[in-house]
């Protein structure tokens, strides 16, 4: 049974990006969106953590790093990027969806 | 009779858009501009987040409030100190940031930059100077 997990808080303020990478299997995935998006900048704590999750697909909210400025180039390889519309899709396709607000 | 100058800091600990921290932050900076209190801004934690360059809110329906760090120059506004510790956590260096300046009247209105870049160490002992927090 395949999870979608989503972050929405910054990880360097809250603990959920912490908790959804203790908690996420192989096989599942994990979407970035709103403050959640700075987990996904390269050279960081969480960069690594992120790079050391086998199995798990990460992605990242396209609109949301551009609104705060975030370039393409900026994250970590791997994530991939994705619109709104993705975002619903990823939902659908999933089994279930844990938000870890 | 004469009031005193007191030395004011804003400190902007919260990153833009997810909350409104930053945003009524910068609002009361500017109404706060109008009482010629020395003021300053301390940019740290996800606060560094408020000044990345490039940020563009068209897709997600919101205000980007990001042009406005540029006028604090001209309210008098000159001292935003950005903490390097706050930054390289972040993955981000002084070159992410939004290039911000003012013009110095003391110096023949010389461009100088408004953003210092300090080190933690060194920003809590500009902390110790201050007079009031306004804290966001």
């Amino acid at each position: 049974m395949s999870i979608l997990h989503t972050v929405n808080k910054s990880p360097f303020e809250k603990s959920s990006m912490d908790s959804c990478l203790a908690y996420v299997k192989a096989g599942s995935a994990v979407l970035m969106y709103e403050d959640g998006i700075y987990g996904a900048i390269k050279g960081t704590a969480v960069a690594e953590k992120i790079s050391a999750s086998d199995g798990v697909k990460f992605y990242v909210l396209g609109p949301d790093l551009k609104a705060r400025g975030v370039a393409e180039d900026k994250i970590v390889d791997g994530i991939e990027i994705v619109d709104y519309a993705k975002f619903v899709s990823l939902a659908a396709e999933n089994d279930k969806v844990q938000a870890w607000v | 009779m004469s009031e005193q100058i007191k030395k004011f800091m804003y400190v902007n600990r919260r990153a833009p858009y997810g909350t409104i921290y930053a945003w009524e932050s910068l609002e009361v900076v500017l109404i706060g501009a109008a009482f010629d209190q020395d003021v300053s801004l301390a940019f740290m934690d996800d606060g560094v987040y408020q000044l990345v360059k490039g940020q563009d809110t068209a897709e997600v329906e919101m205000k980007n409030f990001s042009p406005t760090y540029q006028a604090l120059g001209d309210y008098d506004v000159t001292k935003l100190y950005v903490e390097k510790e706050s930054l390289e956590e972040r993955g981000l260096t002084l070159e992410d940031l939004m290039p911000l300046t003012y013009e110095d009247e003391d110096d023949d209105w010389a461009e100088k930059d408004s953003i210092k870049l300090v080190s933690r160490a060194e920003l809590a002992d500009i902390m110790d100077e201050q007079d009031v927090f306004f804290s966001f």
